[in-house]
C-alpha cells in the first residue's frame, strides 16, 4: 500500500483492485425457457473483471492485450467515465472518471474502432466543428489543432464527405483526428487498426507514435494486432478472464526461445551435446532449439562442423501470447 | 462559435430540415384529416340547437392549429435516439463533456421542432389565407381574436414547445428500459391527442371530467395556446395559464432528471 502511494505521485493513471460484475438474465431455451422467463428471471453474474491494478504515468505508450472478452474494453470503459464499477479504485489525473465525468472526458480522448463517433450524415469538417463547440475549444485553438490533423494525417480530400460514405480505413483516421481536437492529455484506443489495410495500419502507427512523441499524450491501446504491439508499445499489460496476468515490456513477452538454422557443408555427424538440441532437419540444413547461451552455442557450431550460413530466430511475438493465453485458461480449470 | 447546446440544435435542425418531401407529404394528409373534422364539427354544431361551451369559429381554430403544430406534440420518439440507446451508442454520448439531459434535450427540441417549422407554415398560409380566397370562408382558420391574443399565443407555443420536448425526453429515457421502444410509440398516440384536446376540443368533454383534464400536463400541449389564439381564453386571464405550462415544464424536466440519473445506474453498454 505504501509503495503503491509513493508510485503514485507520479502516475498519471491510478487503478487499484478494479472490479465489475455484470448481471446477465438468463434464460433456458425453447419455448418452455421462454414462457418460465417470464415468470421468474434467473440472474448470472459475469465477473469482467477481478482485481485489476495498474498505473501508468504521463507519456508513456502502453499496449493492453488479451483474447477476446478478457476485459480490455470493460476496463477503457470504466477508465473513459462511461462504466461504473463494482469495486476498486481509479484515479486518472486526480479524478474518478465515473464521478468526475463531465471534467475528466473534457481531458481524454477516446477512439472505439469497432463504432465511429462522427455523425452519420455530416460532412468531416462539420462533427469537427461540432465537436469544437461541445468541447467549447476557442476559434484559435480549434483552428491551429485541425489544420495540424488534416495535414498529418491526409484528410483534406475527405473534409465535404458525409461520414457514411467514407471507406473504413479514411473513416478511421477522421475518428482519430475527432478524438484529438480538443488537444486531451490521454487517448484510449481501442482497437484503432481493425479491420485495416497494411498501408492505412502503418499511417495510423505512424501518427499514435508522433503523438505520443511529440506531445507527450499518454496512450492506452488495445490490439489484437501484435505488430501493433511491437511497433508502438514500450509496454504490454495482458489480461485475461478479468485478471491482468502480465504486464511488463514487450522484450519480457519474447520468450528466451531461440531457434537456430544453420546451413552445413555437407550432413554433419553431430555430437551427442548439439544432438540433443536438434529440432528438425532437413538434408543440410538444420535446424537447432535453444532456451539460452546463443553465443557459445555459435562458437562451437563453427569450431566444430563447416557451416554456409546460419540464422537465429525468435519464435514470433504471436506465438509467445496465443501460449500465454492457453496457458491462462488451463490454469483456471 | 456557438456553446454546445445551441450548436446541437443547429445541427440537428439543418439535418431534420432536410425531409421536404416528408413534410409535403405530412402537409396533405393533415389538411384531408382537418377537412373530415371541420365537417363532424360543422355537422355536430348544426344539429345541436343547444350553447355549446365554444362557438363553431374556436373550434376550427383549434383543428387548424391543431392539424398545423401536430408535429410537435409528443406522440413519438427519435429513431436515432432510438437506436443509439438499442445498439449501445449512448456510451459515446458520455464522452461528451456535456451533461446527458441537457444534451439529449437539445436533440429532441431540435426533433420536436424541426419538422414543426416545415409544416406549420405551409398549413397556416393555406387554411388563413387560400381558403377564403377559394370559397371556403366558413371552414378557413380565422385570425387571432386580437393582436394581444395572436401576441400571447405566440408565448404559449413556446411553453408547448418545452412542455412537449421535457415529455418526449421522458420518453427517451423509458427507452433504457424497453430497448425497442415500439411499446411507448404505440401507447403515445392513443394518450397524447385525447388529453391534449386534439381529438375532441378539452371544452367539449362533459362537465365532470373538467377538473381531471385541467390538472394534467398535455393541455397546455394544445389546448392552452389554441384557445389563447381563438380568445376562448380571454387576454386577462392569460397568465396563470402560461405560468401553469412552465410549472409542467418544471415537474416533466425534474422527473426526467430523476429518471435518467436512475437509468445510469442500471445502464449496461450492450456489445464489447
Amino acid at each position: 500500500m505504501t509503495a503503491l502511494s509513493q508510485r503514485s505521485s507520479d502516475a498519471q493513471i491510478v487503478v487499484e483492485g478494479l472490479e465489475k460484475r455484470f448481471r446477465i438474465a438468463r434464460r433456458d431455451r425453447g419455448l418452455w425457457g421462454a414462457v418460465r422467463g417470464l415468470a421468474r428471471r434467473d440472474y448470472q453474474d459475469v465477473l469482467a473483471l477481478h482485481d485489476v491494478s495498474f498505473q501508468i504515468a504521463a507519456g508513456e505508450l502502453v499496449g493492453y492485450i488479451g483474447p477476446n472478452g478478457a476485459g480490455k474494453s470493460t476496463t477503457i470503459k470504466i477508465l473513459s467515465g462511461i462504466l461504473v464499477p463494482s469495486g476498486g479504485r481509479c484515479e486518472i489525473s486526480g479524478l474518478v472518471p465515473w464521478r468526475d465525468r463531465v471534467a475528466h472526458v473534457a481531458r481524454i480522448g477516446v477512439v472505439f474502432g469497432q463504432r465511429t463517433q462522427l455523425w452519420w450524415d455530416l460532412p468531416v469538417i462539420e462533427s469537427f466543428e461540432l465537436l469544437r463547440d461541445m468541447y467549447r475549444v476557442d476559434q484559435h485553438r480549434y483552428q491551429r489543432s485541425v489544420d495540424e490533423l488534416i495535414a498529418l494525417l491526409d484528410l483534406e480530400p475527405l473534409l465535404d464527405n458525409p461520414v457514411r460514405q467514407l471507406s473504413l480505413g479514411q473513416r478511421m483516421r477522421c475518428d482519430l483526428a475527432a478524438s484529438l481536437i480538443h488537444e486531451p492529455e490521454i487517448i484510449f484506443l481501442d482497437e484503432p487498426t481493425i479491420g485495416l489495410d497494411a498501408v492505412s495500419k502503418l499511417a495510423m502507427r505512424k501518427f499514435i507514435k508522433k503523438q505520443n512523441r511529440e506531445r507527450g499524450t499518454t496512450v492506452l491501446l488495445t490490439t489484437h494486432d501484435m505488430d501493433d504491439i511491437e511497433a508502438l508499445c514500450s509496454r504490454v499489460m495482458l489480461i485475461n478472464h478479468g485478471t491482468l496476468l502480465q504486464d511488463g515490456t514487450v522484450e519480457d513477452l519474447r520468450s528466451d526461445q531461440r531457434r537456430v538454422v544453420v546451413d552445413f557443408q555437407g550432413v554433419p555427424t553431430l555430437t551427442p551435446d548439439h544432438q540433443r538440441l536438434l529440432e528438425s532437419s532437413q538434408g543440410e540444413r538444420l535446424v537447432f532449439a535453444l532456451a539460452g547461451g546463443v553465443t557459445e552455442f555459435l562458437g562451437e557450431l563453427t569450431a566444430h562442423y563447416q557451416v554456409r550460413d546460419l540464422v537465429v530466430e525468435h519464435p514470433p511475438i504471436e506465438e509467445t501470447v496465443a501460449e500465454l493465453y492457453r496457458q491462462a485458461r488451463s490454469s483456471l480449470r | 462559435m456557438l456553446g454546445p447546446y445551441p450548436a446541437i440544435i443547429a445541427v440537428r435542425f439543418k439535418m431534420l430540415l432536410q425531409y421536404r418531401a416528408a413534410a409535403w407529404a405530412g402537409f396533405s394528409t393533415q389538411l384531408f384529416w382537418g377537412f373530415i373534422k371541420v365537417m363532424v364539427f360543422a355537422a355536430f354544431f348544426a344539429s345541436s340547437s343547444l350553447a355549446q361551451p365554444m362557438t363553431f369559429a374556436q373550434v376550427l381554430v383549434y383543428i387548424w392549429l391543431g392539424q398545423a403544430l401536430l408535429a410537435l406534440l409528443p406522440w413519438n420518439v427519435d429513431q436515432e435516439i432510438a437506436e443509439q440507446i438499442r445498439g449501445g451508442g449512448v456510451a459515446y454520448e458520455l464522452l461528451r463533456p456535456l451533461d446527458l439531459y441537457s444534451y439529449w434535450f437539445a436533440r429532441t427540441l431540435a426533433f420536436r421542432a424541426a419538422p414543426t417549422a416545415l409544416r406549420m407554415l405551409p398549413m397556416v398560409v393555406f387554411t388563413l389565407l387560400v381558403l377564403p380566397l377559394i370559397g371556403l370562408e366558413e371552414w378557413a382558420l380565422p385570425p387571432p381574436e386580437s393582436l394581444a391574443s395572436g401576441a400571447w399565443f405566440l408565448v404559449s407555443v413556446l411553453g408547448m414547445l418545452a412542455l412537449s420536448t421535457a415529455f418526449t425526453m421522458i420518453m427517451h429515457i423509458c427507452l433504457m428500459w424497453t430497448i425497442s421502444g415500439e411499446g411507448i410509440n404505440r401507447m403515445m398516440p392513443g394518450i397524447v391527442p385525447v388529453f391534449s384536446g386534439l381529438i375532441i376540443p378539452l371544452p367539449l368533454f362533459p362537465d365532470w371530467l373538467q377538473p381531471i383534464l385541467y390538472w394534467q400536463p398535455f393541455r397546455g400541449m394544445a389546448d392552452v395556446p389554441f384557445r389563447i389564439y381563438s380568445g376562448h381564453i380571454p387576454v386577462t386571464e392569460v397568465l396563470p395559464e402560461i405560468l401553469n405550462q412552465w410549472l409542467w415544464f418544471g415537474v416533466l424536466v425534474g422527473f426526467g432528471y430523476w429518471l435518467l440519473n436512475r437509468a445510469r445506474r442500471i445502464l449496461v453498454i450492450q456489445g464489447g
